[in-house]
């Protein structure tokens, strides 16, 4: 901060004026100077610079702009300042930075068009890429030599065995959960002997995959989308396919089947996981013994119950997967696109999980699964 | 006699704070055991070109971050523009906004288009600019980096990798700064991009007043530019000068560096170019 930037006026005897300038013309000094310099009318026939002290381009450009408005010349500058002024006033080309501002109605339509399109488009796009995936599929079934099978137990490792952690502590403390609001329902009819129902069925049909797959959509895929999308912005895919290997087979390949492959067994276990916690609240709040707990499992949950969670799984996990490479492929320009994309991913997957879920439910009644 | 006095009083302070851009004396650096820089030393003259070269890996990159303040130096005092930037009392940020830094890869925020990263440092250092202005600003900004109109509205994925270099010098060139430290300014440009990008260097050095701090391996523009280089080896600067004073020293890493094949080819084009204008 030095002397403050500010001027004054002469009035020529003709009307014309001479602006004078004082002070250091600098970006930390002008303050509300352009505004004031701005609000100058009539004619400036000259503006004087020869009491400026420092001059950087924003005072420079301030001097030039004065001068290009009212048609005036610059005087009394030193070789140092007409150099500036000079360079910023070659700078001086009319660009525009900002578009214009839409109006509001057209705005929205526009809006929701493009909205329904890219709902459009990425449904086909998801299809497409699924097509592509079977066919990647089957050309690794002819060429059995290409399939990378490190990359599938790397994608097992990080799907399956570093979840267990997270999905068994959330599936016991869920057992707890509904063994414990069950258990407080049921009493009042004096039927809390049917917790142990509640528990082994509603485990082992519904939450047990359904809490499963939200965990494995936003741990896994959330990192898949990130992980490719990654990829994508740094050409490593592009490099991949001029070396001549299919990034489908080679990157998202994988990790759908990693999804395919980890789902049902990480559902199964989390269906356990949960019964263990609701045997746990049984025994400690209830008084049932954990081996009459199991045997009254083995009484009332029926074999195709597992079976219902077991089917639902592979097709979760392949969804989930399915999106989250969708997604991180589709990522192009910025780093804003990896996040938007891998949000997308994973609210996609949980959408679609529990969409189908529904439609799961209803095809197992009507099969008689009930 | 007074007069003298006073004059000799001038004198003395232009010595002591005009001279220099930024004073390193005692600087060390180390990762773990890793000792980057033990007791490095360098002054940068203002309003000189100082190139800085060196083998990979002898700390060219972590010196300026030292400088900026983006690395924590174990011991010594960095001085720039007699404020001690690593003494937190005595530097306010204030100093941040006399430099300004042209990253090896441009860094530029790829969210924001070219304008918008070039108001950036502008909004941050003065909040109550102009809207009016700061579009104005950012425009006039772009152009002397050199680059067309249209790609102030362009978002940096949008540039060629030359394109970007402009852009990042434009933002380092927001604040109006005395002092510019550009790394690896021509590095992935074609030699053409490479040698206008040298001159654009020189030509915005010369207009306003710049003082820069450059880090390359491109020995056409240390030839070019630089009025002055310094040669880190052996965890310190080992020799500052032109280029014919470190070529008078018998240091076999500053012989090999400019008597290489690509050292003397350099010689030979900046003596074609002498002999031709």
């Amino acid at each position: 901060m030095g002397n403050a930037a500010d001027f004054t006026i002469d009035a020529q005897d003709d009307g014309a004026q001479i602006v004078r300038l004082w002070g250091d013309l600098d970006i930390s000094d002008i303050d509300d100077l352009p505004q004031r310099l701005d609000a100058i009318d009539g004619p400036v026939a000259e503006i004087d610079v020869s009491a400026v002290e420092k001059m950087d381009t924003v005072g420079a450009w301030l001097c030039h702009r004065l001068a290009r408005d009212h048609g005036a010349d610059i005087t009394g500058g030193d070789e140092d300042q007409n150099r500036l002024i000079e360079a910023v006033s070659n700078a001086d080309n009319g660009g525009k930075i900002r578009k214009k501002r839409p109006i509001p109605p057209i705005y929205a339509m526009q809006k929701t068009g493009e909205a329904v399109l890219l709902a459009l488009t990425s449904f086909v796009g998801m299809i497409s890429f699924f097509g592509g995936l079977v066919r990647s599929f089957f050309a690794v079934l002819l060429h059995p030599g290409r399939f990378r099978f490190k990359a599938l137990v790397r994608q097992f490792e990080l799907v399956g065995i570093s979840s267990l952690g997270i999905i068994g502590l959330m599936s016991f403390l869920i057992g707890i959960v509904i063994a414990q609001q069950g258990s407080v329902q049921l009493r009042q009819f004096g039927a809390e002997v049917y917790t142990i129902n509640l528990i082994g069925r509603l485990t082992l049909r519904e939450l047990g995959v359904l809490m499963t797959a939200i965990m494995v959509a936003g741990r896994s895929g959330s990192a898949f989308a990130a992980q490719l999308g990654t990829m994508k912005l740094t050409e490593e895919v592009d490099a991949m396919r001029t070396i001549g290997v299919s990034p489908m087979e080679a990157l998202v390949l994988p990790r759908v089947l990693a999804g395919i492959f980890m789902m049902p067994l990480l559902g199964f276990y989390a269906c356990v996981l949960a019964m263990i916690g609701g045997g746990l609240l049984c025994w400690v709040a209830l008084d049932i013994p954990p081996a009459t707990y199991v045997q009254r499992i083995r009484e009332v949950v029926p074999m195709y119950d597992v079976w219902v969670g077991l089917i639902k799984a592979p097709v979760f996990g392949a969804i989930i997967a399915l999106s989250g490479c969708y997604q991180g492929m589709q990522v192009r320009g910025n780093a804003e696109e990896v996040g938007l994309r891998t949000t997308a991913a994973v609210v996609q997957a949980i959408f679609m999980v529990i969409v189908l879920d529904a439609f799961f439910a209803v095809f197992f009644t009507w099969v008689g699964w009930a | 006699m007074n007069d003298k006095t006073a004059k000799l009083q001038d004198v003395k302070e232009l010595v002591e704070h005009a001279d220099y851009a930024v004073r390193i004396s005692g600087l060390r650096n180390a990762f773990g055991d890793q000792v980057i820089h033990d007791n490095l030393s360098l002054d940068v003259h203002k309003g000189e070109i100082l190139g800085v070269v060196g083998g990979s890996g002898t700390g060219k990159s972590v010196m300026m971050r030292s400088i900026i303040g983006l690395q924590k130096p174990e011991a010594g005092t960095i001085e720039v523009f007699g404020t001690q930037v690593l003494d937190e009392e005595d530097s306010d940020g204030s100093v941040r906004s006399r430099w300004g830094i042209l990253f090896q890869g441009g860094a530029l925020f790829s969210t924001l288009t070219v304008a918008e990263n070039v108001q950036v440092p502008l909004k941050e250092f003065y909040p109550r600019m102009d809207p009016q202005l700061l579009d104005e600003i950012a425009l006039y900004k772009i152009a002397l980096s050199g680059l067309p109109p249209e790609a102030a509205a362009k978002y940096p994925s949008e540039l060629s990798g030359g394109m970007r270099k402009r852009a990042g010098l434009a933002r380092a060139l927001a604040l109006d700064p005395d002092l510019l430290f550009l790394d690896e300014p021509t590095a992935g440009l074609d030699p053409i991009g490479a040698a206008a990008f040298d001159e654009l260097t020189k030509k915005l050095q010369q207009t306003l007043g710049l003082t820069v701090f450059l880090i390359t391996h491109d020995l056409d523009t240390l030839y070019e530019i630089c009025d002055r280089v310094a040669v880190l080896a052996d965890k310190q600067v080992i020799a500052v000068g032109t280029i014919e004073e470190l070529l008078a020293t018998d240091h076999p890493w500053i012989q090999q560096y400019f008597n290489g094949p690509r050292g003397r080819a350099a010689i030979a084009s900046q003596k074609a170019r002498e002999t031709r204008g």
